[in-house]
């Protein structure tokens, strides 16, 4: 199944809005933060994780998505978190910390939460794996319509808990989608070196379920192979596994040196960049003129300045209701 | 108190009569957890529950806490009301994660947007030699950590309202229950845990004590197993002639500490009995919260009675000299009052 032609600018859309928007976070982390770096100063403090490059996975697959499906990613979450649809002002108010954020500055960048399109993210590895098959148990015991589709690394397959839901959610039959974006570095540790084997994917035959991986970090074919498997997962057929090669263009964290990175790598991933040769594509299949594309480019970025705009100019989170929504109300 | 003519139940039933209750009204309710299925779980709470609700809403689960308790949180979030099961309490160590990084916090990371309706039930407590990996309450660990209700039953009636109330709760509920008071037929229990329960769904308050013996000059404060340690303590007392007070704490978080501070200013002395492991726990916390509060109450420096900070042995002596025990409840007064 090929992306209609909506559905490329859309995909091309929410690229250039997630690029756009990590080039501003990146831009103002670093804000307060010189001459001497200190993680916790500048108007973003903390860790902050960007996911330039990885933005393909996170559009062709949540292409098939509607706001009723969950979604949970991870401590990289940007990307799948405009995809799915979150809600852009109250995502980069809670990553300065603003009283208007998702969850008032209690969650930060790493815990973004937003259940009008039941997107969630957290900041240990694998750990969206169980409340998304969870969410997919809950669509099929109460007969409701939606998909659960877990965004791990590549990492992520080698934690326990992964295997355990694998398991879950192909012995109890659910519309599950477990994607791998697969950047080929644990922080500093490479792919070759902590898998035993080289396609993930090919752990779908222990849970007896279908496993595909997509080569070349491509928005379309990860679009076709997302496809199959979720609307598999919405004809009740089971749970599907999908591994993504794809880029990390920034490293691990902002101020990582990468020095981990063979000598090259790097030049040669951005020589490979996705958005530049989707646009290259949508340009040779006349799928875009380049007034269209010129167009979504001004209003992603009128949409990432207006989002920060608001994040900058809301009010601090006040120090007192840290103390707050504990429980709930 | 019960008389004769009056139903009594166990823990275990009183349990699964609620769960059955809840069940029937509520179709968002529903029960995962090793064994639980046919087999009624390993302490006969869920017992009848697979019979009547079949095995979509009574699952067997593999053997896998992180993801099944990970899959609990998803679900609450999404509209269900998970009742999950792990095992025994010293299995945490392999699923921590999914209990107090996600069920604890995702609450406050959605800044209340988002409810975590779930119950965790799990059994704690020893005292019938089956090792220091199968016999630990770990009281302190759970109520220390935030984002987490807690809750453990002395007796059946608290018991039926305590699961009724935590279904009910919005919030993540820790339902602790202690082996030795279910009423297994294989696994010596406190009789006194048996009591009278009413047939129709009732609920308890989560966050409130009960004084279950009144008294004027000691409070014995404790939870659970300890409450009936507590009330035989107060017996050997009332026959030196000295009137102990007993306050069973029901719920550890949130944690009534109005009711604790009442009875020490009543009282004038506190003894904290606690069969969890002594040092940065519950009985520290009883404690404090009375001193902290108003140390002029305390006619006596304040005693407890908890598990020595060593792993629990399993020989049976070795094990039974290490567990608060009655006596040990009444050589604490003594030394009270040789101070």
């Amino acid at each position: 199944m090929s992306p209609t032609r909506e559905e490329q600018h859309w995909m091309y859309r929410n690229m250039v809005t997630s690029r756009r928007f990590e080039e501003a976070i990146a831009k103002i982390y670093f804000e307060g933060k010189s001459p001497a770096f200190n993680m916790a100063n500048g108007p973003i403090p903390g860790e902050m994780h960007l996911s330039d490059g990885q933005e393909p996975v996170a559009v062709g697959v949540c292409a098939h998505l509607t706001p009723e499906d969950v979604v949970t990613a991870t401590h990289r979450p940007h990307h799948q978190a405009i995809a799915k649809g979150v809600d852009l002002d109250k995502m980069a108010a809670e990553i300065f910390g603003k009283k208007t954020g998702l969850s008032g500055g209690r969650g930060g960048h790493m815990h973004l939460f937003d259940d009008n399109v039941n997107f969630a993210c957290s900041g240990i590895i694998a750990q969206g794996m169980g409340p998304a098959v969870g969410a997919a148990l809950s669509r099929k015991m109460q007969g409701k319509p939606g998909v659960a589709v877990a965004f791990v690394g590549e990492g992520a397959v080698n934690q326990g808990g992964w295997h355990e839901a694998m398991n879950l959610a192909a012995v109890w039959n659910l519309p599950f989608i477990c994607v791998v974006e697969d950047n080929g570095w644990g922080i500093s540790v490479a792919k070759e070196t902590a898998s035993s084997i080289g396609s993930h994917a090919d752990r779908a035959a222990a849970y007896g379920i279908p496993g595909k991986r997509i080569e070349g970090n491509d928005p379309y074919a990860i679009f076709e192979a997302a496809g199959e498997a979720i609307a598999r997962a919405r004809a009740g057929e089971g749970p599907s596994l999908l591994e993504c090669e794809t880029y990390r263009l920034a490293g691990h964290f902002m101020g990582d040196a990468e020095a981990y990175r063979p000598e090259g790598e790097k030049d040669a991933l951005f020589e490979k960049d996705p958005i530049p040769k989707m646009r290259e594509r949508l340009l040779a299949e006349g799928t875009a003129s380049e007034a269209d594309l010129d167009t979504i480019e001004e209003e992603s970025a009128a949409r990432v300045d207006a989002a920060i705009k608001f994040a900058r100019e809301s009010d601090d989170a006040a120090p007192e209701d840290a103390l707050t929504r504990v429980f709930a109300a | 108190m019960t008389k004769s003519n009056e139903r009594k139940l166990t823990i275990a039933r009183a349990m699964a009569e609620a769960t059955a209750q809840e069940m029937r009204i509520d179709p968002s309710v529903f029960v995962m957890g090793e064994d639980i299925g046919p087999l009624g779980g390993v302490y006969g709470n869920t017992r009848g529950l697979i019979e009547e609700f079949g095995a979509e809403r009574i699952r067997d689960t593999p053997i896998s806490e992180t993801a099944f308790i990970g899959a609990a949180v998803g679900a609450a979030q999404d509209g269900m009301r998970p009742v999950v099961e792990l095992m025994f309490v010293d299995f945490f160590g392999v699923c921590f994660d999914a209990i107090y990084n996600l069920m604890a916090k995702n609450i406050y990371f959605s800044g209340g947007n988002v409810k975590v309706p779930m119950v965790l039930m799990t059994s704690t407590g020893g005292g019938y030699s089956d090792g220091g990996q199968h016999s630990q309450c770990l009281y302190g660990t759970f109520a220390h950590l935030p984002g987490m209700k807690v809750v453990a039953p002395s007796n059946a009636y608290d018991a039926k309202g305590l699961m009724t109330a935590a279904m009910r709760d919005d919030s993540p509920v820790v339902y602790m229950y202690h082996k030795g008071l279910q009423g297994m037929g294989w696994l010596g229990t406190e009789a006194g845990a048996t009591v009278h329960v009413p047939e129709e769904p009732y609920t308890l308050e989560i966050g409130k004590a009960k004084v279950v013996r009144e008294g004027k000059d000691v409070s014995i404060v404790s939870v659970g197993m300890g409450v009936h340690n507590a009330l035989k303590a107060a017996k050997k007392l009332e026959e030196q002639g000295v009137s102990a007070e007993v306050v069973d704490l029901v719920s550890l978080v949130p944690l009534d500490r109005d009711t604790i501070r009442a009875s020490v200013a009543k009282t004038g002395r506190l003894i904290v009995v606690d069969e969890d492991y002594m040092s940065y726990g519950l009985s520290g916390e009883i404690i404090a919260s009375v001193t902290e509060h108003d140390i002029s109450v305390l006619k006596a420096a304040p005693k407890r009675v908890a598990f020595p900070d060593v792993p629990i042995p399993f020989a049976r002596v070795m094990e039974q000299f290490c567990l608060p025990n009655p006596d040990k409840i009444v050589a604490a007064w003594d030394e009270m009052q040789a101070a």
